[in-house]
């Protein structure tokens, strides 16, 4: 079969949100890797028909905020041999590559394991500047998905500089250019301003959104601002995704609220939200809470803003971030090994292992908020379902988070087996809502299409992307989406009820804003003075790109 | 699959008589991959290597082509397709085989080195295991605080070296990285920073030191564990400190005075410090150290690595298999156990029933068992020049020379990953052709159909 002939899925059922599909029993006809109008010449006939009655059938999923590729995933792979030996192992076959697993898996055993799932498009939340060739080697060894990757710029100096000296202008052309130099997707805030802060002196951080950050005499509420308006009058398809300042710490709802108000109405993403919904005294644990509702009040009365979750699972994973300061923070409180690395100019990094218990008054309710900013942002186009991978979780949890969604009941018993004080410091218990399946397609699929500006994803409609996965229905929702019948990827059938049938690179989605390049002259006058490698050698061009795919501004 | 990057930088040719010059070209000599390079060509020589260190002008303007073939198969000269074969049936025809070393050659040719490993379910390891493998070591157990050489140019201001004498290993060290550099937080440069060093003997690396600091042979970790306590605030008797460290007390509460006083100390160490009695202990001695130290002030550590991509290497091996270095695929799946699984143990325990070297020389320096074993086996050696390892190999490859003949990506000692920009091509073929042809082989050999 060559890419030219057509292949039909038949009869399926189809769940198309996007063209408001709500499982409707239709024809799919693929040609060419996209996804066709059927037919109207009865001659044609297709090469394959998939007969998919009786099957669920949904665009392929897409993982928006996930840390799969780069300098500091891979310093964590290196960093837990102790977590390999045990469960699965993953080995070579005639047709693909062997790979090891844990919380941190392999580039090849990332890509396998998303596809087996029925995932076909990941994002890694994360790349600092300097290693975005790094993350884009990775990209070509991480086989079935396409990818991009979010450029952190929440703590660079020129960034930074630009504010302090009131030049939106070159603020704007710095953002386009650094990423057109990565060939990076989206810009990303890690705790804004902090990071900086942190390198500059011990336990350094900011501690809310009208810090001061030290010599450059900016504050994160401007930071955030400034690059929301920057990335708006460039058009970009995901203008900001922001991880807020103060992750993790009791009290912390008051600056993610603060951090959406200081976006003033442009559109901005909100990341892993769950870790930044707690209320209680500073630093105090005996006081956390769920700030859920007041949030997601906010959430809902404000269209401009989307968020994905972060949900937390019980079990052991590995905590990976750029957010330096908050490494430092973890690893005293869970006192295991600790990785930071400080990449000049730009960012910083904090890996620790960390292990999630449902006996943990706090970690249960970490597991619970999660939960209750899926079901209380009443439009799902805006929630995004995420584990944070693998910080909350393994992305291989998705499939049990539907189930936690989709059946009250079994979300019940779960939180019986939580401290019972749980029950006053969240609403979880008394939330009735559950997902259809649907809205599942919405969060998992075509809710991150159109908040990534992706046209040809997460939808089935002409002209999309053929990336399909074919479920068997079954009445526990984490068994129907743990195994789908079929994956279809760029229209070859890549996996067969979990076995890999076909492999393929996959694309790397960029964008390549239009900017005045006439401010790379100071670009590079700042950048000669700074940094340890030459302005020639720093941006990626297309030969790391196995596949480049430049996703328009709008 | 083909990685495209290698053809992208590939080198033009040159015109007889022209002079070329290469801007920005990178030296892949030591870690240091300086990448400010400026080279003069004429005539497929390199006769001017702007900004070099002693070492990278050594490594450019004495390179020349190798006469000799591109290919040996029992000593004697042969077709490329001929060697190619015969790589692949020794691959694919033991039971225990082993790929050794990559530290020389670019991140594209080692991600093939590491797939023909995993066709042929065999061992992958690199020189790692005897440089830095025991930092790696030391990094699993308590992590590592480390940043990147920009930042140390940019912040340190405590600067020491462990067991380690850039002056002589990595020149350039000092003037563009950590000593001379006038960064944003120290605007005056070399006055703005103090540097220590400590070693066993007096370097050549001591006369840039405002401190040095001699310490008894084989007590490194002693003297970690004496900074360490003092870090803590934890009482120590001080003759017994001098009686294990052989440095007084004084000068041990003076540095500790130093290293909590400063803004941003960094710990650069090196084998002196890694290869010696305690090796792994010691390594972790010192990133527990580095790590009590941010308890006080910001302060990183950081190995100064040898060999131009060990650190792309590690990067390579680790992003395919999740481990850094000695994995072994016996099962068809990785799995890692330094010690048994490095090339100096599968040598000397006489496992290893065939293999293939990659950019290394271990019948010059592995231990007498380890290379007689070696001499014993069949097995594939890719060099740019003959070596006793060359020698000894059922099929020698005579390669192209990465950063002066061909391009690719290597990575600094601080996992920066840097293209290369050579400067005129080679008649061999490079390490990426010679891997992916026999690759190509080896996949038909065991029906593997992976595209």
């Amino acid at each position: 079969m060559t890419s030219s002939d057509y292949i039909k899925i038949s009869q399926g059922l189809v769940y198309d949100p996007l063209h408001g599909i709500d499982g409707e029993v239709r024809d799919i006809w693929i040609r060419d890797g996209c996804i066709m109008d059927p037919p109207t010449d009865l001659a044609i006939r297709p090469s394959r028909t998939i007969d998919a009655s009786g099957l669920v059938v949904m665009p392929g999923g897409i993982d928006m905020h996930c840390h799969i590729a780069g300098p500091k995933v891979n310093v964590a792979r290196k960093m837990r041999p102790e977590e390999k030996r045990r469960g699965e192992q993953m080995p070579r076959t005639n047709i693909t590559h062997s790979g090891s697993l844990g919380s941190v898996p392999s580039t090849f055993a990332t890509g396998y394991k998303y596809a087996a799932m029925g995932y076909t498009t990941a994002f890694d939340a994360a790349i600092p500047p300097l290693g975005a060739r790094h993350a884009h080697e990775e990209f070509e060894d991480t086989p079935c998905i396409d990818k991009g990757f979010y450029v952190l710029m929440g703590n660079n100096h020129y960034v930074m500089q630009s504010l302090k000296n009131k030049e939106p202008q070159k603020l704007k052309a710095f953002i386009g250019w650094l990423l057109a130099s990565t060939k990076g997707f989206a810009p990303k805030l890690v705790n804004p301003g902090g990071v900086e802060v942190w390198k500059s002196k011990q336990a350094g951080n900011v501690s809310g959104l009208d810090t001061l950050v030290d010599h450059f005499e900016v504050t994160p509420r401007q930071i955030i601002k400034g690059v929301a308006q920057a990335a708006a009058e460039l058009a970009l398809p995901h203008p900001v995704h922001i991880h807020c300042n103060n992750l993790g710490m009791p009290g912390n709802w008051e600056t993610t609220l603060e951090t959406m108000r200081a976006l003033e109405g442009h559109r901005g993403h909100i990341t892993h939200i769950q870790f930044h919904s707690y209320g209680g005294g500073a630093g105090d644990e005996n006081t956390f809470n769920s700030k859920v509702i007041p949030l997601a009040e906010y959430v809902n009365a404000n269209p401009n803003i989307t968020i994905d979750v972060g949900q937390v699972l019980f079990g052991e994973t590995t905590s990976m971030t750029g957010d330096g300061p908050l490494g430092y923070f973890l690893s005293k409180v869970y006192g295991g090994k600790w990785f930071s690395s400080d990449t000049e100019m730009e960012s910083g990094c904090g890996i620790t292992p960390i292990k999630y218990r449902n006996k943990s008054l706090v970690h249960s309710l970490q597991w619970a908020i999660g939960l209750e900013w899926y079901l209380l942002v009443k439009d799902p186009w805006r929630v995004v379902m995420s584990t944070d991978h693998p910080n909350g979780g393994s992305f291989l949890a998705y499939p049990q988070i539907i189930r936690f969604l989709m059946d009250r009941t079994y979300r019940r018993d779960i939180l019986k087996t939580c401290p019972p004080e749980i029950l006053q410091r969240s609403s979880l218990w008394d939330i009735d809502r559950e997902y259809t399946l649907n809205e599942i397609a919405i969060i998992t699929r075509a809710g991150p299409a159109k908040i990534l500006g992706l046209k040809n994803k997460g939808h089935l409609g002409a002209g999309a992307d053929a990336d399909i996965t074919i479920y068997t229905p079954h009445e526990n929702k984490e068994i129907m989406f743990e195994m789908p019948r079929v994956v279809i990827k760029s229209g070859r059938i890549i996996v067969e009820q979990g076995e890999m049938r076909d492999t393929l690179i996959g694309k790397t989605l960029h964008v390549q804003p239009n900017y005045d390049q006439a401010v790379e002259t100071d670009i590079q006058e700042w950048f000669e003075r700074y940094y340890s490698i030459r302005w020639r050698n720093y941006p990626v061009d297309l030969s790391y790109l196995y596949e480049s795919c430049v996703i328009p501004t709008l | 699959m083909t990685y495209a990057a290698t053809q992208v930088y590939a080198p033009t040719p040159s015109v007889p008589g022209e002079l070329k010059v290469i801007q920005d070209a990178t030296c892949t000599f030591c870690g240091c991959v300086c990448d400010d390079i400026e080279l003069t060509v004429k005539d497929d020589h390199i006769i001017e290597a702007k900004r070099a260190c002693v070492l990278g002008k050594a490594w450019f303007l004495n390179h020349s082509i190798e006469d000799r073939p591109s290919c040996m198969v029992d000593g004697k000269p042969a077709t490329l397709e001929h060697g190619y074969d015969r790589a692949a049936q020794i691959l694919t025809h033991g039971k225990y085989p082993i790929v050794y070393g990559l530290s020389d050659s670019p991140c594209e040719a080692q991600r093939v080195a590491v797939s023909i490993v995993d066709w042929i379910k065999g061992t992958i390891d690199t020189t790692t295991s005897v440089c830095h493998g025991p930092s790696g070591m030391a990094f699993q157990g308590v992590g590592e605080v480390t940043c990147s050489l920009g930042e140390v140019a940019n912040r340190g201001d405590l600067i020491m070296f462990w067991g380690s004498n850039p002056a002589e290993s990595h020149p350039r060290h000092f003037t563009k990285y950590s000593l001379m550099p006038k960064g944003m937080f120290l605007p005056n440069g070399r006055k703005d920073r103090t540097c220590v060093l400590v070693d066993v003997r007096k370097t050549k690396s001591a006369k840039a030191a405002d401190i040095f600091i001699q310490i008894k042979p084989k007590r490194d970790f002693e003297a970690l564990w004496t900074l360490r306590a003092l870090a803590k605030g934890i009482e120590l008797d001080p003759e017994l400190v001098q009686r294990e460290t052989g440095v007084e007390f004084s000068v041990w509460t003076d540095l500790m005075d130093r290293m909590k006083a400063c803004k941003f100390g960094v710990i650069f160490f090196g084998m002196g410090l890694t290869m010696t009695r305690g090796k792994h202990a010691n390594s972790e001695a010192l990133l527990a150290l580095t790590r009590d130290m941010n308890e006080h002030t910001r302060f990183v550590a950081k190995p100064n690595r040898g060999h131009g991509n060990v650190t792309g290497a590690d990067n390579v091996v680790s992003w395919r298999t999740g481990y850094p270095f000695g994995v072994n695929h016996s099962r068809g799946y990785p799995r890692f156990n330094p010690g048994e699984y490095t090339t100096s143990d599968t040598l000397a325990n006489r496992e290893a029933d065939c293999g293939m070297t990659i950019a290394c020389d271990p019948m010059a320096n592995f231990s007498q068992p380890a290379r007689e074993h070696l001499a014993s086996i069949p097995f594939i050696a890719l060099d740019t020049k003959e070596t006793p390892t060359t020698r000894a190999a059922a099929v020698a490859f005579t390669v192209a020379t990465y950063g002066i003949n061909t391009g690719g990506t290597v990575y600094r000692m601080d996992d920066v990953p840097i293209p290369l920009r050579p400067a005129f091509p080679s008649p061999h073929p490079s390490d990426y052709d010679v891997l992916t042809e026999i690759e190509e082989r080896v996949k038909v050999i065991l029906g593997v159909t992976h595209k």
